[in-house]
Order: structure tokens, then C-alpha cells, then sequence
């Protein structure tokens, strides 16, 4: 019974501070422009297979290649007078799909090794750390694509390679949190009343550095999307899916910069922008939201 | 900790990062499913012969230790196997491009050293303004786009629509000079457009990080004893709080080399300058796995030594780390 009442209270301090989190971060005008875009672009990634086809444009029995930008070809045509429009509207998906699941493998890796070695301490820290420092200091794209070229092209593997490169920032600050937490008081009444280490890790540490982790996601979500384009723009993307990062390639190998096709090489990488800095705006409000010494003091 | 121990605590640590660095690329191209050697062997074309000397060249018919043994051994022996493509040393491939990627990467920090610092101490002295408000969302804005898909859009802008600057390369296939100063004005020519926008792309983060660094040391007591001594804005600025501002910026050259590389790799292809990192992408491109090991390596330990040496500067700037 007790452990019912203890469950839902923890719900009721939840949706308290939910309540006064969202007061604050309903205040910062730059985390609610990054919501707005990202809600935005997520409504387009659920619902784009019944917004659009991707059709290709006959004129007279001849296709349309590299047309610019006319009426229902809202963004003109590729090299194979394939629709931009509606491929960049289709592209949402994948893309945000990587992003996605790369933050988690990303988030979850980084977490599980910040606490383990935060905890823990002494060799099994010095061992992690080391580990976590030779991440951290190999030049990310040169890993990436190595990795990904010796994998093989594929979406799997894409969401694989970036999710296992892209942890060690996020295991260094869970650490740092990890090593203040387990000196609180309450880690030791636990430890006293005989809970083992994994019950204390899962139960005390995690959801105390729960605010952490979820500021983190969103700025490693910014740096997965950046990464899928760079990786894809680069040759190392899934050829039979169409991504942002995939359109750029194609657009760029087909030579679309000497042809001017701007229409081929601008709406794709906007769209990549936006849903970057969107994570990156609503990074800087959760920054401001959780950590209250960058607070203004006139807010 | 002593000058001393901290250099060797240091260098060891650099040498670890090293040698896991070596292992790891070691089994990256052995054990993954792509192993360039296995691809090799199940090649029909290859004579029994041929294949023999591969085994014996990589000791394929001992342990996997005594394989690793040989690849260290030849590493350090200078040799680090030959391009399926160029048909030359590795080591050779690499080396040629050296010059043309330390040129472009060195001209774009530079500059982008000298602009991210006086715009940040520009924001960071009218914080909360207009300016400061526009300075903080174009260096968002820039720090969100895709390295390669600005350099496209300046190549668009600048080489095809303008036509003011050359589409890429070091230098106009075809065209030969007459005299030194023609050639260089030429290179100049050719360098001026990645250099400005691999600088655009590293700007950004130095406008921010200065700023803030900036805005902390100016709440620090120091400065209010300064201003109450009546030291004038300019000296307040230069004297009291540049130098000590300035230290982060340092911290961020190192760390920011990672990202150089992989920024080096994405303009360079773009513009097709024949450095390191439009090596990589055509190694990528053709699958030749030698190359793109040995590259690995390389960009690697230099970015890893790069560290220690800022470690090693930083302590010297900065004296409060040194007690």
C-alpha cells in the first residue's frame, strides 16, 4: 500500500513541477519559437505520406528535368523531373526518424556509462573516463564515416554509427551530476536500509539527473540531424531512402551548383536549419529553465 | 601538481588516447563486416599465388595478436600499405596533401580567430542591445547549418552567379605563369572563397564563447575596483578583462579541431581543393580502404598531439592553473 501512495505522489510532484516548468519556459521567447518549428516539422513527418506523392513532371510527353519552380512543381524538379516539393516534404520523415533513434542509442550509452562511472568511482571511473576521453577527442566525421563505409550504406547502420559516436559529451556531464548526487543524504538512508547498488542507481541517481539528460537530448538530437545530412551529403546514406542530407548528395553529385538549380540545393538544407535551430533554441531555454543562475533577474 | 608531473600525466595520457586509437583502427577494418583484406581474398580474379602473399603480408595464418604485432611494426616502420588507387605509399598520398589542407585550415582560423573576437567583445560590451540581439541569432543560425551546404551556397553565389571567384581547385587547369607574383595572385585567388567560408562556419562559436567569457569576467570584483579607480572604458577593456577572457578561446582552438577536420573535409570537397579531406572523400568514394586508414590515423594523432601541446600552452597562459 505504501509503495502505491509513494507512487502517486511522485506523480502529483510531476505534474506540479511540470505545471511551474512549463510557467517559466512559456516566458523564453526563443523556446517557444524552437516548440512551434519542431511541432511543425514533426506534423509534417507524421503526416507526409498523405500530403503528398513524389511525381515527376510530363510536359507533352516529355519529362521535366531541372525545371525551376512553376505552379503545382512549387519547387521546380530534379535531374530526373522527380517533384522537390514533395520530396523534401517526404524527406522529414527519415531524417527526423535518424535523429531520433540516434539520440536514444546516443542518450542511453552516455547515461548508463555517466552513472556507472559517477557511482562506482576509482578504476572502473578511470577506466570509462579514459574511454570516454579517446571518444571525445577523435575527430567525429573522420569516425563517422569510416564506420559507416566499412558497415555499408544503410539506414541502420546511419542511426547505429551516430548514436555510437556521439555519447561522450553527454557521459561527462551525467558523470559530473552522478558524482554530487551520491554524497546526498538520501543515496546513504538508501544504502543503510540495504538496496543494492542497481536499485540506487535506478531509483535515486537516474531520476535526479533526469533535468540533465533531458537538456542534453536536445542539443545531441541537433547534432544527429547535422550529422545524418553530413554523413548522407557525403555518400555514406541509405541510396533507396530519401532524406534531406540524401537530396543534397544527389542534387550536389548531379552538379546542380554549376546548373544554378537552387531550387534543388536550398530547400533542403533550410529544412535541416530550421529543425536544428529549433532544437538548438529550445537547448538555450531549457538551459535557462533548469540551470536558474542564467536566469535574468528582471524575469 | 608540479609543471613536471602534470606535462608527463599529460603525455601519458596522449600516448594511451593513441594506442586506443591504434587498436581501434586496427579492428575497425579487420573485424567489421566490411574488411577490406577479406573482400580481397574472396576476389575470383586473384592468383593463388597472390593471394598467399596477402595471408603471408598480414600474417592472416597467425592470431589476431600477431597480426596487430605486424601492423604496428610496419606502422612504425613508415609504412602504412599502398592505395588501391594511386598505386603509391599511403604515407606518400598523404603527405602531398598536407600543405594544401595546413594552408586552408590555417587561413580560415585565423581569421575567424580575429573577427569571433572583436564581434563577441563587441556583444558582450552592448549586451542586451539590437546589435548584441542580432549578433547572438546569426551565430545560432550559422552554428546550425550543414558545413558543406554553406560552402554550396557560397560556391553558387560567388563562382556561379557572380562569377568573381573561381568554382574550386588551387589553381585554373590549363594556365600557366609567366612570373612568382602571377601565381601566387592566382592561389590567392583560388583560396580566398573556402578560406572565408570554413572561417564563416568557425566564427560562430568563437562570437559566443567570447562573449560569455567576456560577460563573466566583467562581474568579476576586479573589474569594479578597476572601474573605481577610474580606469577609463578602453583600458578597462584591453587591460583588465581581454586577457583574461581570452583563455577559453584558446580551449576552444583545441577542442574546435575535431570539428576543423571534419569542417575540412566537407568544404574541401565542395570546392575541390586537394587536401586531406578531399583525399578522404575520394578514398571513401573509391572504397580504398588503405588510404582511408592510414588518413584516419593520422588526422587522429595530430589532433590528439594538437591537445596536449594547447594543455600544455594553456598552463602556461593561464598562472592560476599552475599552483
Amino acid at each position: 500500500m505504501s509503495y502505491l501512495f509513494a507512487k502517486k505522489d511522485s506523480l502529483i510532484l510531476w505534474k506540479k513541477n511540470l505545471v511551474s516548468f512549463w510557467s517559466i519556459y512559456r516566458q523564453n521567447t526563443m523556446g517557444l519559437i524552437g516548440l512551434f518549428i519542431l511541432i511543425f516539422f514533426a506534423l509534417m513527418a507524421i503526416f507526409a505520406p498523405y500530403l503528398v506523392t513524389i511525381t515527376t513532371m510530363v510536359v507533352d510527353g516529355v519529362t521535366q528535368v531541372l525545371h525551376p519552380p512553376v505552379k503545382g512543381f512549387w519547387l521546380g524538379t530534379d535531374d530526373l523531373g522527380k517533384d522537390i516539393f514533395a520530396g523534401v516534404i517526404i524527406g522529414s520523415r527519415v531524417s527526423l526518424l535518424v535523429g531520433v533513434a540516434a539520440t536514444a542509442i546516443s542518450m542511453g550509452i552516455g547515461t548508463v556509462i555517466g552513472i556507472v562511472s559517477g557511482f562506482y568511482g576509482k578504476t572502473v571511473d578511470a577506466f570509462l573516463m579514459r574511454f570516454t576521453d579517446v571518444f571525445l577527442v577523435i575527430p567525429w566525421l573522420p569516425l563517422m564515416l569510416v564506420m559507416a563505409a566499412l558497415l555499408g550504406p544503410s539506414l541502420g547502420n546511419i542511426i547505429l554509427v551516430i548514436g555510437i559516436t556521439s555519447w561522450a559529451g553527454t557521459a561527462r556531464i551525467i558523470r559530473s551530476q552522478t558524482l554530487s548526487i551520491k554524497e546526498r543524504p538520501y543515496v546513504e538512508r538508501a544504502r543503510a536500509i540495504g538496496s543494492g547498488d542497481t536499485h540506487i542507481m535506478y531509483y535515486h541517481i537516474l531520476p535526479n539527473v533526469f533535468p540533465l539528460i533531458f537538456a542534453n537530448t536536445v542539443l545531441v538530437a541537433a547534432i544527429a540531424i547535422l550529422s545524418e545530412t553530413t554523413l548522407s551529403f557525403l555518400g555514406m546514406g541509405d541510396p533507396t531512402q530519401v532524406t534531406w542530407g540524401m537530396m543534397l548528395h544527389f542534387a550536389f553529385s548531379m552538379g546542380a551548383v554549376s546548373f544554378g538549380a537552387w531550387w534543388w540545393l536550398l530547400p533542403p538544407g533550410i529544412c535541416v536549419v530550421l529543425v536544428v535551430l529549433s532544437f538548438t533554441f529550445i537547448g538555450y531555454a531549457l538551459d535557462e529553465v533548469l540551470n536558474p543562475k542564467l536566469r535574468r533577474r528582471d524575469q | 601538481m608540479s609543471m613536471r608531473g602534470y606535462l608527463l600525466r599529460k603525455f601519458l595520457q596522449a600516448l594511451l588516447t593513441i594506442f586506443i586509437v591504434l587498436v581501434m583502427n586496427f579492428f575497425l577494418f579487420r573485424i567489421m563486416p566490411g574488411d577490406p583484406i577479406r573482400v580481397l581474398i574472396r576476389n575470383p580474379r586473384i592468383s593463388s599465388e597472390a593471394l598467399e602473399r596477402v595471408r603471408e603480408q598480414f600474417g592472416l595464418n597467425e592470431g589476431r595478436l600477431f597480426q596487430f604485432w605486424i601492423y604496428l611494426r610496419d606502422l612504425f616502420s613508415g609504412d602504412l600499405g599502398t592505395s588501391f588507387n594511386y598505386r603509391q605509399p599511403v604515407l606518400e598520398v598523404i603527405m602531398e596533401r598536407v600543405p594544401a589542407t595546413v594552408l586552408l585550415i590555417g587561413t580560415a582560423t585565423i581569421l575567424s580567430i580575429i573577427i569571433g573576437v572583436v564581434l563577441g567583445v563587441i556583444l558582450a560590451w552592448k549586451r542586451g542591445s539590437r546589435i548584441d540581439v542580432i549578433g547572438l541569432s546569426v551565430s545560432l543560425i550559422l552554428y546550425s547549418m550543414p558545413t558543406f551546404w554553406i560552402a554550396i551556397i557560397m560556391v553558387m553565389l560567388f563562382a556561379v552567379y557572380w562569377q568573381i571567384f573561381p568554382l574550386g581547385g588551387m589553381s585554373s587547369p590549363g594556365v600557366f605563369y609567366t612570373t612568382f607574383w602571377g601565381e601566387i595572385a592566382s592561389k590567392l585567388r583560388h583560396l580566398f572563397l573556402p578560406a572565408v567560408t570554413f572561417a564563416l562556419i568557425l566564427i560562430g562559436e568563437y562570437v559566443l564563447i567570447m562573449r560569455s567569457s567576456l560577460l563573466e569576467v566583467m562581474r568579476e570584483d576586479y573589474m569594479l575596483t578597476a572601474r573605481a579607480k577610474g580606469v577609463s572604458n578602453r583600458n578597462l577593456l584591453l587591460r583588465h578583462a581581454l586577457p583574461n577572457a581570452m583563455l577559453p578561446v584558446v580551449t576552444l582552438i583545441a577542442i574546435n579541431l575535431g570539428f576543423i577536420v571534419g569542417g575540412a573535409i566537407q568544404i574541401e570537397t565542395v570546392f575541390s581543393w586537394p587536401g586531406l579531406g578531399r583525399l578522404m572523400y575520394s578514398a571513401l568514394t573509391n572504397r580504398d580502404y588503405p588510404v582511408l586508414q592510414g588518413l584516419f590515423l593520422f588526422v587522429t594523432v595530430a589532433v590528439v598531439s594538437a591537445n596536449f601541446l594547447a594543455d600544455i600552452l594553456y598552463r602556461y597562459l593561464d598562472p592560476r592553473v599552475k599552483s
